[in-house]
């Protein structure tokens, strides 16, 4: 990462936490009791993907925070950190998925799944239930079966919906560019 | 959509404490309440925490609906933690004290009624201090206020460009939202669940483009205006410490210390009332 954390990516993360704690409220049941596809992880998993690691892992982290305190009244610490880290470790290629230069083939795709579901599994099958046993002292199985549904409901919402939002974007970003050369 | 926990202006003791001691106020509340399991300082907390929302004058009705939120979720991890795990209070205090016999042969035991008591009390440590620091703090001087406990001013920026733009997107949410049950979409609760992913990416798809336009547009303002050329900056928001201020922090960091001591005295951070 030589480019360093500049104004785009300021504003980026201002903007961003803020569509990420709107959509807090949004979502998907599956099926699986208290297990939700949750769309503001695309949208984490999105920017964390054009952005890089550290605007994914502010509002990975800010924005669980804040849409925790607004929403639900508390701060689930054990969760907020977990969130940071799955937006790092997915912004951490952004750079070889060269979205906004239309380079976001089939390569890339598979890369972004690859990272999405390291960076998920490292944050809700490992750090998540750490936290919970650490700070409440939570039982071992039902902390790893709740980790085991994040992991499962997050990799299912990015891998379809975060994918689509990146295909989409690369294609309209790169069109953008053209109209500017043409200027 | 659910009714948000927002800042309304007031002049009590608490409005016109300064955002960094509020969010000091927070954080070290935060760790203490994570580090201890002792029941008598978890009870001491929530007693100071009930305190502080009353003299900060919040009516109930501006937390009220979220109040119901937390209760909700509160009984069912309760629960959950009852059914993955109905001894893990005999595990932690060592003692089985039998009151009642349950179907499917489980056991209620005193240790595991006072073990989830004590995760309740814990969590409800935190809600009347998130309560107070949302209802309480001025956006923008929050911003100032992170940046005075030394996180870097760009971040601190970016987090009061998110308390600026929330009703924004908000707004936009709903108006994609109208439009798009306008032109018919799809609103049958009983969908297969593709159907109801390409529901959500049909609102997601125009707010998050409309969203990557309006980044666009303000860092150019705000390149244009030279934001980030300098090292510091200075915050219009920023309140001066006061006396009543270093007070405050002087006495959370205080009562951390004498909550740690208390909780480790027996060398445990359980406190256990069955030995």
């Amino acid at each position: 990462m030589n480019k360093k954390f500049g104004i785009k990516e300021v504003v980026a993360v201002g903007i961003g936490t803020a569509l990420f704690v709107v959509l807090t409220t949004i979502q998907i049941p599956i099926g699986i009791p208290n297990t939700y596809l949750q769309p503001r992880m695309a949208v984490m998993a999105f920017l964390a993907a054009v952005f890089g690691p550290v605007v994914g892992a502010i509002i990975g982290f800010v924005g669980h925070a804040l849409g925790d305190a607004i929403f639900y009244g508390g701060v689930w610490w054990s969760w907020v950190i977990p969130e940071a880290i799955a937006g790092c470790v997915i912004g951490l290629l952004a750079r070889k998925y060269r979205i906004r230069e239309g380079g976001f083939n089939t390569r890339a795709i598979v890369l972004f799944n690859l990272m999405q579901i390291v960076g998920n599994a490292l944050a809700w099958i490992l750090v998540a239930p750490a936290l919970d046993i650490l700070i409440y002292a939570e039982p071992q199985d039902k902390v790893f079966i709740q980790g085991a549904y994040a992991f499962l409901g997050n990799i299912i919402i990015i891998g379809i919906l975060g994918t689509i939002l990146l295909v989409a974007y690369s294609k309209v970003a790169v069109n953008s560019k053209d109209l500017k050369k043409e200027d | 959509m659910t009714r948000l926990i927002s800042y309304e202006k007031k002049d009590t003791w608490i409005h016109r404490l300064s955002g960094f001691t509020k969010l000091v106020f927070f954080l070290v509340w935060c760790i203490t309440s994570a580090l201890t399991f002792d029941t008598r300082v978890l009870v001491v907390m929530l007693g100071i925490g009930v305190f502080i929302f009353l003299s900060s004058a919040t009516k109930w009705k501006q937390v009220d609906s979220v109040f119901r939120v937390i209760l909700f979720f509160m009984v069912l991890n309760l629960l959950f933690i009852f059914l993955f795990s109905p001894y893990e209070g005999t595990k932690i205090y060592g003692t089985r004290t039998e009151l009642a016999a349950l179907p499917f042969g489980i056991r209620l035991t005193a240790e595991q009624l006072f073990y989830e008591f004590n995760v309740m009390l814990k969590y409800f440590t935190v809600v009347p201090g998130v309560f107070i620091f949302l209802v309480t703090t001025d956006p923008s001087e929050f911003a100032a206020s992170l940046n005075g406990v030394g996180i870097p001013y760009s971040v601190s920026y970016a987090v009061a460009i998110t308390l600026r733009y929330i009703p924004d997107v908000q707004d936009d949410y709903r108006r994609i939202r109208n439009a798009q049950e306008a032109r018919g979409l799809d609103m049958s609760v009983k969908a297969k669940l593709m159907t109801r992913i390409r529901r959500v990416a049909s609102i997601i798809f125009p707010l998050l483009f409309s969203t990557m336009e309006k980044i666009e547009v303000v860092s150019n303002a705000m390149e244009l205006r030279g934001f980030g050329k300098r090292k510091k900056r200075s915050w219009y928001a920023k309140k001066p410490l006061t006396r009543t201020d270093k007070g405050v922090i002087a006495f959370v960091l205080l009562f951390m210390a004498a909550a740690m001591i208390v909780t480790w005295a027996d060398g445990s951070r359980f406190y256990n009332p069955f030995q």
